[in-house]
């Protein structure tokens, strides 16, 4: 019974994760139609960014956080406007190929900038567990839960209850439309690039004092994060959340009690098997946004 | 007409002059080239850190090797590809390195996947290579006679373990392994010498190589009651796995086998979440004086730092020495670059490297054999804060 305790709150904890990094390419790849295959090197951007701070500038770790994120911000927004503005017209596999592009520069800056060994990211927190009847877990992790659940509330926030938030909707379901009401669409976009490589930035930040920082780190990300909003529909912020949390699940359940060998491919058959019933994910609605 | 003859005769015994020392300047020009050995290791990816410190030590024995004049009068050079951890990027870099880069001989590819994968390009082109990290058994076993494997395959390291399982006070065991070749013949291996010690194994549980998360092969571990997990992968996930298992309150005795745990980074990147742990290591760079070449392991330790190269890829770099001196010694032995006579003079190698005696016995299906040399094999400890011989083996 603890085993499975423990199992359901691993699960818990690291679909928590997932869904942070499917949140931020649910806007890129569902709302504004980018198979951003550079989404996890803006989380393992954060990471590194998160570690800069620390080692470099002594910050406090929560101001390394914020810098982190603020990096995301940043590169996810001159990315947009630089490589993406000029290629709007263009066909989503044009896009698809510049994304592939960076993901690749950037992977590579990261090796030479830093050199292939993991950099371990000191956290403030204590290391010993906290310990509820069978189950334990980590302090860092319980922050990092409750700050992924702040994430992705907020982002909920701002989309469903703001004045940028309906601007981004009404820009993603018909941009003509859009641009004669007097959205600045194309603000719109590099925003929305922004905030979605910023949320990545965000996970890489989190997760990196849980894990290790290293130069491909972004690889398995970026895998994860499109399984997590292929499975709980395009563009959608409450699918990516329960998809990520399903895949969490699934995978811990997989490697604890079918075999730890296939633990990514019984992610990928639940993926399969919710394609099969509802080929639009999870949650798909007639209309893409929210 | 006479004058013209003896012109004509002139111009003709010029020429053949001009193009007699044009020859002898092609031969010196040859013994000038220098004899190229091509290094195949993962430089990017997952296990980087691995394959780059095994570049460095590679290039201390080219360094060391020409400032002794090369061999054959000749300076070593080193032709480097990167696997990028990828078994596929092996083949086609070991295919690179004959075809286009005419290397006689290769050291790679760090993992048992990698080499693996590049094994049958050897075997096509007739090009041998000397295996310098993968511990997987049938890298020897396949009858490839073009592989000489200086590092230990699982059955070794087990048999270097045996006569320590008592002291170590083991009853039951868990494995803990990567998902590739050396991963599943290390659990193998281990697993045998345990039932043939009469004692339990419980469960057997893999990691992806990619995978930062392991939490479920901790919690099932966990629930079994043994009293050992052996882990085997590199250090990255070693260091996740070691500080995973603290945040569950993992209480094993821990053993890293295949000498890829890097015990000094363990400590700096793990913490407490190291301590007391084990570590079958091939090199003890902590102590370099109890290696069977004292000597040599001191001079190549100091001259690690003097690169200013991190101390914690000392365990890994020593590799990349002992593959180079090895096909450098043959390459003397055979008294020619030429595949096929390296391979022939690599039978004949018996040279001591920062590991110890370099040797290769036969092994594998009659008349296909594979080399396979007997390395020395050490288990050292992490106690408070630093690498210690384990008390039971401290003399």
């Amino acid at each position: 019974m603890d085993e499975l305790l423990q199992h359901l709150v691993n699960g818990l904890v690291l679909g928590g994760t997932y869904a942070l990094l499917g949140i931020g390419l649910t806007l890129i790849f569902g709302l504004m139609n980018v198979v951003n295959f550079a989404h996890g090197e803006f989380y393992a951007l954060g990471a590194y960014a998160t570690f800069a701070g620390l080692t470099w500038t002594k910050m406090n770790f929560f101001a390394a956080l914020g810098l982190a994120i603020l990096c995301g911000i940043l590169v996810g927004a001159r990315t947009e406007r630089v490589l993406r503005r000029p290629l709007r017209g263009e066909t989503i596999d044009t896009v698809m190929l510049v994304m592939i592009g960076v993901w690749i520069a950037m992977q590579n800056g990261e090796l030479l900038l830093w050199g292939g060994v993991a950099k371990s990211i000191p956290h403030p927190f204590p290391t010993a567990p906290l310990t509820v009847g069978g189950v334990s877990l980590a302090p860092l992790r319980v922050f990092v839960l409750g700050a992924v659940v702040l994430l992705i509330a907020g982002t909920h926030l701002l989309i469903q209850h703001t004045r940028l938030g309906r601007a981004m909707r009404s820009t993603f379901q018909d941009a003509d439309t859009a641009a004669l009401m007097g959205v600045r669409i194309r603000r719109i976009h590099t925003t929305t690039f922004a905030i979605g490589s910023g949320l990545a930035a965000a996970a890489g930040a989190l997760l990196g004092p849980i894990f290790i920082a290293y130069p491909s780190m972004g690889d398995l990300a970026s895998l994860k994060a499109f399984s997590v909003v292929i499975l709980g529909g395009l563009g959608n912020i409450g699918g990516a959340t329960v998809g990520g949390i399903v895949l969490g699940i699934a995978e811990e359940l997989g490697a604890g009690y079918v075999s730890s060998g296939y633990r990514d491919a019984v992610g990928f058959v639940i993926i399969i098997a919710v394609l099969l019933v509802r080929p639009a994910g999870l949650f798909s609605r007639a209309e893409r946004i929210g | 007409m006479l004058k013209r003859c003896f012109t004509t005769t002139l111009a003709l015994g010029v020429a053949a002059a001009l193009l007699g020392s044009l020859g002898a300047g092609l031969d010196v020009a040859r013994a000038q080239t220098p004899v190229r050995i091509g290094v195949i290791e993962p430089l990017s990816g997952p296990v980087a850190a691995s394959g780059n410190y095994i570049r460095m030590g590679a290039e201390i024995a080219r360094d060391w090797l020409n400032a002794k004049g090369g061999v054959l009068g000749r300076k070593i050079e080193l032709v480097i590809e990167d696997n990028k951890s990828d078994p596929k990027e092996a083949a086609s870099a070991a295919e690179k390195l004959i075809v286009r880069d005419k290397v006689p001989a290769i050291m790679g590819a760090w993992g048992s996947s990698m080499t693996l994968a590049a094994m049958p390009k050897l075997e096509e082109y007739g090009v041998p290579m000397v295996v310098e990290t993968s511990s997987a058994a049938s890298i020897t076993k396949r009858g490839n006679p073009w592989i000489f494997r200086i590092s230990p395959p699982s059955e070794m390291e087990a048999i270097g373990l045996e006569r320590y399982v008592d002291k170590l006070g083991i009853k039951k065991a868990d494995f803990l392994a990567v998902n590739t070749d050396w991963g599943r013949g290390s659990i193998q291996a281990f697993g045998d010498l345990l039932k043939k010690k009469g004692l339990q194994v419980g469960a057997a549980e893999y990691m992806e190589q990619s995978a930062t998360d392991m939490n479920a092969q901790i919690t099932k571990i966990k629930a079994s009651n043994a009293d050992t997990l052996f882990l085997t992968t590199a250090v990255e996930q070693i260091t996740l796995v070691l500080k995973q298992g603290q945040e569950q309150r993992l209480t094993r005795k821990i053993i890293t086998t295949g000498g890829s745990s890097s015990p000094t980074q363990l400590v700096k990147q793990a913490g407490a979440a190291a301590e007391g742990t084990y570590h079958i290591v091939f090199f003890m760079p902590w102590f370099p004086e109890s290696m069977p070449d004292g000597k040599l392991a001191k001079a190549f330790v100091d001259e690690w730092a003097k690169r200013g190269h991190p101390f914690e890829g000392l365990t890994e770099g020593f590799r990349g020495h002992d593959g180079v001196v090895t096909i450098a010694e043959s390459v003397k032995i055979a008294g020619k670059d030429d595949p096929k006579a390296i391979r022939d003079a690599l039978w004949r190698v018996n040279i001591t490297g920062v590991n110890g005696p370099i040797h290769f016995e036969k092994d594998g299906p009659a008349g296909k054999e594979s080399g396979q040399s007997k390395p020395s094999i050490f288990i050292v400890q992490i106690r408070d804060g630093k690498v210690a011989l384990p008390e039971f083996a401290a003399k």
